[in-house]
């Protein structure tokens, strides 16, 4: 089979770093917190984080944070939890927590959590298991998951345990690899994965690798590289990967590639972007691919970056 | 992904020559120093963005600004900021919502897959209240028509009806759907949202019999179908023994085997029974060993383990799975 080109990759990433006047750039400019999370993290993962300007990306995301504490997508967008956590984890990325007043970024996710557990995103009320994950795990690397209802929090997560032993957004909601992936995450960080049943759970994701070895997100949908993540990490986490096959799936993820211009698309053939280049190469760091480091299954974060906020001084 | 593309249309004025317009400074995006390289679009959507920025900064609630609001949507409808401030025009200015709905379904038809037009229809929704009811069943009946396994609005289907009502017709509905594509997985676990929280229906217990018999059904005609499977086994959800010993899933696992096809979710399933008990005859030896293809295979007279043999080899891409519950079947006396 074909290699990983990840210098490629590398280029890739940071042409579209540079490109801001291009249309993928201008109409995704609202998320370009996420897409700094994407696209850095996957730089570290091949080693080359180092080929950015380390100030200009810690002052562009404090310049997107607001009063309240949570950070916006881009300069002059609302506060919202999920770049809240880009924000957070970018900064673990450059070892720059220091920058940030953990107790007011705290404060905004506390703020967010209901009485049933659950986490809005915003102050606009959309309620999404995604968002429980995102909560738990940025609390957690700020050191303060103290500070919000824990059990509460599991308690809403496992109400949207489904009978097939998957979840959903909400309780009732269709199980689905991205949803698994948040619950699964959140639960391992709480410390509460006794309460998923890993054996049902496990069955019902290593059959989402169909028969070109890549994994898709639901019964009968299309395989996507960026499942190569959501399934993955959470089968690491319940200890149940060696349940798909390994080689099959790598084989999916490179043939995705383009292998002329860098980058990874959903599936082989299509366009490429930031996105499946992230999740691509950040499920080949699950796979232990050579040349690629180890990302931690729950906090999405390289292992390096993990133990230095967990087990430094 | 994108937002949509506006017709190419000349007619469109420029905002900096509209006379409504004159008194604002548009204010550029803070994105550092690289300089936009105007395409059409770009240009267009830049001039919008920045006008808008204007007014959001300057917290104008305003009609015009309500207006701009819709053209940044239409622009980019993903943009979440634009979606925040148009809710704040709209309470400010007291806006008709049965309008915004209008705007809302316009927009989601070019744009279904993205978040933020969906939790603004159920905003609005809210705040119209029960009224709402028919017009949310029929908005995502309406995508699901076109994408039948929509999640966004499988969920805001879900919050309609556990909010607003209207379970009369769900599990009818989900039948419909299910004719159409007996595969699609959002309406079994819909079939399941119904039968488990339908104030009219009495519960699994209550509903347990007839699914049994629809879902035996849909087995019949498409036992390659994993959600099928997955929806019986959950119709006895925490009623393991009733599970085992109800001969309607026996019998319809052997008159599968017997036509030694398709057969995978049938000796997984007769796997998990005989874990929970299940004590399989002769008929069920004979046709079983109908399956084993392999001279090599290893005769076995534990009918389990053979199950796992015969999966390991059928199964291939989850060989560790099937070879770790054979290695949890209790050793053979």
């Amino acid at each position: 089979m074909g290699d990983l080109v990840a210098e490629k990759h590398v280029q890739y990433i940071l042409s579209v770093q540079k490109k801001k006047d291009s249309f993928e750039s201008v109409v995704m400019e609202h998320l370009r917190m996420n897409g700094a999370y994407w696209g850095l993290t996957t730089l570290h993962l091949l080693g080359k984080l180092d080929t950015v300007d380390v100030h200009e990306v810690v002052s562009w995301i404090m310049s997107c944070q607001h009063d309240e504490g949570g950070f916006g997508g881009n300069v002059g967008h609302d506060p919202h939890i999920l770049y809240t956590l880009s924000a957070v984890q970018v900064l673990a990325l450059f070892n720059k927590l220091d920058v940030i007043d953990a107790d007011k970024v705290t404060n905004y996710i506390v703020g967010l959590q209901n009485e049933d557990g659950s986490f809005s995103g915003d102050i606009w009320g959309e309620v999404d298991t995604r968002f429980s994950y995102i909560a738990i795990c940025c609390l957690s690397l700020l050191h303060r998951l103290d500070r919000i209802n824990v059990d509460k929090a599991v308690k809403y997560i496992i109400s949207c345990q489904n009978m097939d032993g998957g979840f959903g957004c909400t309780p009732g909601g269709e199980s689905h690899a991205g949803q698994i992936f948040c619950c699964v995450g959140a639960l391992a960080i709480a410390g509460s994965l006794d309460l998923v049943d890993k054996d049902l759970l496990g069955w019902w994701l290593c059959e989402r690798q169909v028969k070109s070895g890549g994994l898709n997100g639901r019964p009968e949908k299309l395989p996507d590289v960026c499942y190569s993540w959501w399934v993955l990490s959470s089968l690491i986490m319940i200890d149940r990967v060696h349940w798909i096959s390994k080689e099959k799936l790598i084989k999916f993820i490179l043939d995705c590639q383009d292998t002329d211009n860098g980058g990874i698309s959903d599936r082989p053939d299509d366009a490429v972007d930031v996105f499946h280049t992230y999740f691509g190469v950040a499920g080949l760091s699950l796979l232990e691919y050579p040349g690629v480091k180890p990302i931690d299954p729950a906090y999405a974060l390289p292992v390096e970056v993990v133990n230095r906020i967990f087990f430094s001084k | 992904m994108a937002g949509k593309i506006e017709d190419e249309s000349n007619d469109r004025v420029p905002l900096r020559l509209r006379p409504e317009w004159s008194d604002v400074t548009p204010i550029p995006q803070n994105n550092g120093p690289n300089p936009v390289v105007p395409i059409n679009y770009s240009e267009e959507f830049s001039e919008v963005m920045d006008y808008f920025r204007a007014v959001y900064f300057a917290n104008e609630l305003s009609s015009r600004a309500l207006s701009l609001t819709a053209e940044a949507i239409s622009l980019n409808a993903g943009n979440y900021t634009v979606w925040h401030f148009r809710r704040s025009l709209l309470e400010s200015l007291k806006v008709d919502l049965h309008v915004e709905r209008e705007f809302v379904e316009r927009v989601a038809s070019g744009n279904s897959k993205n978040y933020q037009i969906w939790h603004h229809r159920r905003w609005v929704a809210e705040k119209l209240g029960l009224e709402a009811r028919n017009s949310e069943l029929e908005f995502t009946k309406k995508i699901l028509s076109i994408d039948a396994k929509h999640y966004h609005a499988w969920s805001h289907r879900q919050w309609v009806l556990q909010t607003l009502g209207g379970w009369e017709d769900e599990l009818n509905y989900c039948s419909e759907l299910l004719a159409e594509d007996i595969f699609n997985n959002s309406a079994w676990n819909q079939r399941y949202f119904v039968i488990t929280r339908s104030p009219f229906l009495g519960g699994i217990k209550a509903m347990r019999e007839s699914e049994v018999l629809y879902t035996i059904e849909a087995i019949i005609s498409y036992p390659e179908n994993e959600s099928s499977w997955r929806y019986l086994r959950g119709l006895y959800k925490d009623e393991a023994t009733l599970y085992v010993n109800d001969t309607q899933v026996s019998s319809v696992c052997l008159k599968i085997l017997r036509t030694k096809s398709n057969y995978l979710f049938v000796l997984s399933t007769l796997l998990d029974l005989i874990c929970l008990g299940y004590q399989p005859n002769e008929d069920f030896r004979d046709a079983i060993e109908a399956l084993r293809t392999s001279d090599n295979e290893e005769q076995d007279s534990d009918i389990a383990r053979t199950i796992c043999s015969i999966l390991e080899q059928v199964d291939p891409i989850r060989v560790n799975y099937w070879v770790w519950r054979k290695s949890r079947l209790p050793q053979a006396a």
